[in-house]
């Protein structure tokens, strides 16, 4: 029969069938634009008479976001070297090592140990030579300058000396990661102690963060706070109380605010001469506060304006989480007499943690995309000092700046994969557990 | 914590329960007052707005409909358009994006697939040559299009018959969610100029697509979960009664995961209808949605926040009716196999 014959094909096609749509979605309107963004980061924009005309000009775009004339705007403004300075970037190594002997676990002791002084030492190396700002950043041009290289084959040589090292720690650690996983290990690290390195730089007296650090502290920052407020709110729900479905509902409300109504509503809440707060803070004596004028304060408002928004996200899946665990073993500790913080400790968070190391990953993800707050509320400023890698790449595009604005969302891009990546391999596949 | 000892298992003491209900009170007051706000700053006319502030209408203020008749009347086949404009464009885009999405996850939790490196590295290379045609030759994208194909048919085999390494349903999953990392900025530029190409720009399809698009991975990865909570006694003994696999999929699977289904399409709902930066791009007058016109009362007299107010309002209504009907679902705690990963 004709259409039985027919019907076998489609089934035997349904494997692929089932996810063609998909790939095909994806690859269209995914990995095509990210193909002629990376074109048009490498290229300059300019519109002509009946078109537009797309100079080849290589990697100037983004030489200029890291070491040219937009470099205080990326990675920010060289400050005085403050006195925390060096005893948090020698925490940020000694982490490293400790993280890197421990993945050595089952060595013997001084292989371990020498394996990972290697390791954080390697990592620092790669840091300074990366570092383009801060105390490393005239040794780093010096040394450039020095050798008389192009700084992309001085980029490509410490991206080789990261896979050597790569090699050397898989030599002093035979079989147990890869040297994939260890090239990831250093990258990870590497971008960690550059990040380290910038903050130390740019958080000193007349240092002032580019867009890169302003994201990163929207980012840990608001998911940090997010993460305590939305579990500290799922722990009060899940007990034993009334009204627990008025609660779960009306805490969801704020998710259904668009972002650009919550940015506006928090504007008007902000405002210190006519807004709902005025006369608190007249009597707190700073009616004259203008936090819009002050970088770390408009920071604030725009991480608080998010933490807003995105709780009831968090709350909703944690309590979802918490209630999902079964009673009986809560139950049976609090006969034995445990006290809450044991109860918590011991049962409830190893039974969430898997769900809240994802959920944390999925804000992660959505918060580097941050835009609608920081346009709104403050405009990216005072000066940049709002400024989110999102409204950075905005910004430009809205100047016709194309090629600058692909530059700085692949920077973005580069900043988030490492960031997620890193984080999922080091937190959430541990949280979960072997599958 | 000692204020929270359970006098007995599972419940509270009384000052246990003062705290936990002063604690909720305190962040239904976070979470309420700020709507609250805005919903009387709808009631108020300009002057009562800039004046300072005012709490209480009736008492503080005479409330005045000014804004609302504005908004509904006045102006209303300015704020209908947008509105209806949104509706579509979100409900199109998340039904469409729940069908792929679950599809695709359907598949990626039951069937083992096996993609050679050599042809995904192919394919990668035929849409660079896509795009450098397009963009460095001048091709028309149809024509550009068809060369890559022909490149792509021509090699395969060779290739494949050379190169043997596959990846796996892991790598494909990983591939898809990594799309959501992308921030949309990336995209943004070159999804204007393909949908400029096609002459696309500004309607309804283009940001239906564009959603889908964004939203894609996220439905994917929660209903993996979903399907691979569901065992597989039920799908064989239906696959020897005889069933396709579409048959499975749509009579047996989607109506067990339901539940996850529900949730995860009020989570894309939720994002499409708020969704602002693509929208901003890729329409100007005729597919303009709600948060464009939000952002559009910031006039040039300065916000007009008694009209943005009642946008806001008018906007959470949908969404809110949305999420009451579905509550029963979220409310049992299905939402946790969301994120298991």
């Amino acid at each position: 029969m004709k259409s039985g014959h027919w019907r076998d094909w489609i089934d035997e096609q349904s494997g692929r069938l089932f996810i063609a749509p998909a790939v095909a979605v994806v690859l269209a309107f995914s990995i095509f634009p990210l193909g002629v963004s990376a074109l048009l980061s490498v290229s300059r924009f300019s519109l002509q008479a009946g078109g537009v005309d797309l100079a080849f000009i290589g990697a100037l775009n983004y030489r200029r976001l890291l070491l040219g004339s937009q470099q205080y705007h990326f990675l920010g403004t060289q400050g005085e070297l403050p006195v925390w300075g060096g005893p948090v970037l020698a925490l940020v190594v000694a982490l490293f090592g400790a993280g890197f002997v421990r993945s050595m676990r089952g060595l013997p002791d001084a292989r371990r140990w020498t394996a990972g002084s290697a390791g954080a030492l390697g990592c620092l190396l790669a840091a300074t030579l990366l570092a383009p700002l801060g105390p490393f950043q005239a040794r780093a041009a010096a040394l450039i300058e020095a050798a008389d290289v192009p700084w992309f084959a001085w980029l490509g040589g410490v991206a080789l000396s990261l896979v050597a090292l790569a090699l050397l720690l898989q030599r002093l650690a035979p079989g147990r990661i890869g040297i994939a996983g260890w090239c990831g290990r250093l990258l990870a690290a590497t971008f960690t102690m550059v990040l380290a390195m910038l903050v130390i730089a740019t958080g000193g007296r007349g240092g002032q963060p580019g867009s890169m650090l302003t994201t990163l502290f929207y980012v840990v920052g608001g998911t940090a706070l997010q993460f305590a407020l939305g579990l500290g709110l799922a722990m009060l729900c899940a007990q034993n109380i009334r009204g627990r479905d008025f609660f779960r509902l009306s805490f969801f409300l704020p998710l259904m605010v668009t972002p650009v109504g919550v940015a506006y509503t928090f504007r008007m809440l902000a405002d210190m001469s006519v807004g709902p707060l005025a006369p608190l803070a007249r009597w707190f004596g700073m009616g004259a506060l203008t936090w819009a004028q002050d970088a770390w304060s408009a920071r604030w408002v725009v991480l608080l304006s998010d933490a807003w928004q995105w709780t009831p996200f968090m709350f909703i899946v944690l309590l979802a989480a918490v209630e999902g665990q079964s009673r009986e073993q809560v139950e049976a500790a609090q006969l034995d007499g445990a006290s809450s913080w044991r109860v918590f400790r011991d049962i409830t968070w190893p039974g969430i943690a898997p769900t809240a190391a994802a959920l944390v990953l999925i804000r992660l993800i959505e918060g580097f995309k941050i835009v609608d707050l920081p346009n709104v509320l403050t405009n990216g400023g005072p000066g940049i000092a709002t400024e989110s890698m999102t409204l950075h790449a905005f910004i430009d595009w809205r100047t016709l700046n194309l090629g600058g604005s692909a530059a700085v969302a692949y920077m973005l891009l580069f900043v988030a994969t490492v960031s997620t990546v890193s984080f999922f391999q080091f937190v959430v596949r541990p949280a979960r557990g072997p599958r | 914590m000692t204020l929270l000892q359970a006098s007995r298992p599972g419940e509270l003491s009384t000052a246990g329960k003062l705290a936990v209900y002063g604690a909720l009170l305190l962040w239904s007051l976070v979470v309420f007052f700020p709507l609250y706000w805005v919903a009387i700053t709808s009631f108020k006319q300009p002057v009562q707005v800039f004046g300072g502030p005012l709490y209480l209408p009736f008492v503080d203020f005479a409330p005045s409909l000014d804004a609302w008749r504005y908004v509904l009347v006045t102006t209303g086949a300015d704020t209908l358009r947008p509105y209806v404009n949104s509706l579509i464009v979100a409900t199109a885009s998340t039904v469409l994006c729940s069908l792929v999405g679950s599809m695709a996850a359907y598949g990626l939790s039951r069937i083992a697939y096996r993609p050679t490196v050599a042809s995904v590295l192919l394919l990668l290379a035929s849409l660079a040559l896509t795009v450098t045609l397009v963009l460095g030759a001048g091709l028309s994208l149809w024509w550009s299009l068809a060369a890559a194909l022909v490149v792509f048919l021509v090699a395969l085999r060779p290739l494949q018959r050379r190169f043997r390494s596959h990846l796996g349903n892991d790598d494909i999953l990983f591939w898809i969610v990594s799309q959501r990392i992308l921030p949309p900025v990336v995209s943004a530029i070159p999804i204007y100029l393909m949908f400029q190409r096609i002459g696309l720009l500004d309607t309804h399809l283009a940001l239906i697509v564009a959603y889908m698009t964004v939203n894609l991975p996220i439905v994917i990865w929660l209903m993996v979960d979903f399907f691979d909570g569901i065992p597989r006694e039920l799908e064989e003994s239906a696959a020897l009664d005889g069933a396709s696999r579409f048959r499975i999929f749509f009579d047996l699977m989607l109506p067990l995961a339901r539940p996850g289904l529900v949730a995860t399409t009020l989570l894309v709902l939720i994002l499409a209808w708020n969704e602002y930066l693509l929208a901003l791009f890729l329409s100007t007058a005729h597919a303009q949605t709600m948060p464009l016109l939000v952002a559009a009362q910031n006039a040039t007299r300065g916000p007009q926040w008694w009209t943005m107010s009642v946008l806001i309002l008018l906007m959470i209504v949908p969404v809110m009716l949305v999420t009451l009907f579905l509550q029963r679902f979220i409310a049992r705690g299905l939402l946790v196999g969301a994120v298991k990963g």
